[in-house]
């Protein structure tokens, strides 16, 4: 059993090292497994460097810094083609990035920018957290039209930037149309438990919810709770009261599927994939890419087929 | 007049809890309107009710550790760590007994944990339930693999969380139930006299024959077996186990409760009456400044603020400026009274 064993890992081994001969080899430093987006976002980049026939080596931080810049070190040490890091902080990184220049190996920031100079690494790969507020707050413009709509508003943690981002652009979208109001805004800690207690409240608040239109809600989590508030409350979300949430975690196409949830803004688990596009054009071509690509921040609604997309996130560890 | 014992010694209670409702009713005009909606009673105060379930359940628990002159910080990650056991014991096909039975269970056996590093190794209780404490969430993560573990489609599970009896909802139910147990356990034995003797000087209640091992080791199993109870309400609530949130800083509340409620931090006299409207006092403030409509970044700070002024009204000092102050007003009362006798 055991030569077995060895026979395979021997063959895995040499098939390993004959791939790594033809692709490129890139080295992937993770923050760590803080939240279901965050594991989704690891098993996208492996599907996604799988997809390119890319090998990846990935490293865990465990959230400390200290463990980031080891694996930086040793992916040096390696020889890797390119360095993807999600950055757990946004200082201290100047030092290992510019031993990472002199070894000329291009670094690709995921998901989270760093305070350095920008000619440390290749680009930066985010989504723009005003802009998914602002998706959110274009869908509901259209959808009510010109009727008078009462929105009340949960947000994410109190001074967090994507709270701060995400309110900003609604804002923004429904600034110019004055039938559109915001009547109750209050941090729901994008959990689901405060966003169905704060949401209870906003009900009994404005009149058993008759007053409410329209729920905003900063992430899907808290849009959850609130739903379950709602039904509690004896009425029907997606129909008298409308919900649109950001993030698109798999829980809220199942409430697309019951008709409870209206719209969601994607924060893509995917940022692998146009950092892995940037670093093939750079490597091919040497096409310096822009300082900062963005995400798309797709709308989803039940009109995409929320049974299918649901059935493709589950998998990904959400 | 016969006001009876219980209304007279937990005055200040009643009158803080009286105070802030009466507040609320002023800032929401519909606070105390109470309709039923789906079978169930519905209204703010009813919130206020069932929202205050775990924190109250937390506090029954957190009382009798406190009262041992102890203190248990691991209560809330007791509730993660049993939210992601129910439901991943529900989840994995067990009928609702055996998935509660086992929830409970594991409660308890934190508990024990806590009470035999406090009891048997006479580790301080700050840093023994610490442990616990930080341990926990990882411990709730590993069950849940890090994702929040839903059973949307287990009706009975749920229905621990937001079902209704009587009209009443569940989780009311079952706070109020697990209290009248717990006073009538405490309060109709010597267990209560016991617990005290140990937070007052466990040394000599050991002496004098109290067993306090064995009561140590059950005040912090039965501190245990509350937060299970609530960590299965908090799961069932929001039909999901969530590792990373579920509880979070609800020792504090918890123990808050205990202080608001009249029982010392030094352990000693406790009254289990007084920490139940602690919590109820600390509910209907968290209620009352989401209805308000004020900014979220104010949240924090109003309930400070409030919290401080009840701690100072409650502080020993006030207490004893009070007592004199109707002293002083007796003597007076008296002097006037014999100088008219000697007029007479």
């Amino acid at each position: 059993m055991r030569t077995l064993n060895l026979l395979a890992a021997t063959a895995f081994a040499t098939a390993l090292s004959i791939s790594s001969a033809f692709a490129l080899t890139v080295g992937f430093s993770q923050i760590g497994s803080e939240s279901g987006w965050r594991a989704a976002e690891t098993s996208v980049t492996k599907l996604e460097a799988q997809k390119r026939g890319i090998d990846l080596k990935f490293a865990d931080a465990q959230q400390k810094q200290e463990n980031q810049i080891k694996a930086v070190r040793s992916f040096i040490a390696q020889g890797v083609d390119a360095i993807f890091i999600a950055p757990v902080v946004a200082t201290g990184w100047d030092a290992v990035l510019k031993e990472a220049k002199e070894a000329k190996i291009p670094v690709i920031l995921l998901d989270r920018t760093i305070d350095a100079p920008k000619d440390l690494y290749l680009t930066a790969v985010t989504s723009d957290t005003v802009y998914e507020g602002k998706v959110a707050g274009e869908w509901l413009v259209k959808n009510v039209g010109d009727k008078p709509c009462n929105i009340v508003e949960l947000q994410g943690t109190t001074g967090s930037s994507p709270a701060i981002n995400r309110k900003k652009g609604f804002d923004d979208a429904i600034a110019s149309h004055a039938n559109l109001k915001i009547i109750r805004s209050q941090t729901g800690d994008f959990t689901r438990t405060k966003g169905k207690e704060v949401m209870e409240s906003f009900i009994k608040a404005e009149g058993g919810g008759k007053n409410i239109c329209a729920l905003y809600a900063h992430n899907d989590d808290m849009a959850v709770g609130a739903i379950q508030a709602i039904k509690e409350a004896g009425l029907k979300p997606g129909k008298d009261i409308l919900v649109v949430s950001v993030d698109a975690v798999p829980d809220i196409f199942q409430a697309f599927i019951a008709g409870e949830a209206n719209a969601t803004v994607e924060l893509t688990p995917n940022m692998a994939g146009p950092a892995f596009d940037a670093l093939d054009a750079y490597l091919k071509d040497k096409k310096e890419p822009a300082k900062w690509i963005q995400t798309e921040s797709k709308l989803y609604t039940p009109a995409d087929d929320p049974q299918k997309v649901y059935d493709e996130k589950k998998g990904l560890g959400y | 007049m016969a006001v009876p014992t219980i209304v007279r010694e937990r005055t200040p209670q009643l009158v803080v809890l009286a105070v802030i409702l009466a507040l609320n009713g002023i800032i929401s005009p519909g606070f105390f309107s109470i309709e039923i909606q789906n079978d169930r009673l519905y209204g703010s105060l009813i919130d206020v009710l069932n929202r205050g379930a775990p924190v109250t359940l937390l506090a029954i628990g957190m009382t009798l550790v406190i009262a041992t002159k102890g203190i248990d910080l691991s209560v809330g990650a007791v509730m993660a760590i049993v939210g992601a056991v129910a439901a991943s014991l529900i989840t994995s096909g067990y009928s609702l007994p055996a998935t509660l039975a086992g929830s409970l269970f594991v409660g308890l056996a934190c508990g024990v944990w806590n009470g035999a590093l406090v009891a048997l190794l006479d580790i301080q209780p700050i840093i023994a339930t610490l442990i616990l404490m930080v341990a926990g969430r990882g411990i709730a993560q590993l069950i849940t693999e890090g994702v929040i573990l839903t059973f949307n489609d287990k009706p009975e599970l749920i229905f621990v969380g937001s079902g209704s009896f009587l009209n009443l909802p569940m989780p009311v139910i079952i706070w109020i139930i697990v209290a009248i147990l717990a006073i009538l356990v405490v309060r109709r034995s010597a267990l209560g006299l016991l617990i005290e003797a140990i937070g007052v000087n466990r040394r000599a209640s050991t002496l004098s024959g109290v067993n306090s091992r064995v009561i140590l080791l059950a005040v912090y199993a039965a501190s245990g077996l509350c937060s299970a109870i609530a960590g299965v309400i908090a799961a069932a609530d929001i039909k999901g186990a969530d590792a990373n949130n579920a509880g979070l800083w609800l020792e504090m509340d918890a123990i808050l409760a205990v202080v608001i409620g009249g029982t010392s931090l030094l352990g000693g006299r406790f009254s289990l009456v007084g920490s139940l409207m602690g919590a109820m006092i600390i509910q209907s403030l968290n209620t009352g400044i989401l209805l308000a409509g004020f900014p979220p970044e104010f949240n924090l700070i109003i309930k400070a603020a409030i919290i401080l002024i009840i701690l100072i009204v409650q502080s020993p000092a006030s207490q004893a400026a009070m007592a004199n102050f109707r002293a002083n007003r007796q003597t007076v009362a008296v002097k006037t009274e014999s100088r008219e006798h000697a007029a007479r």
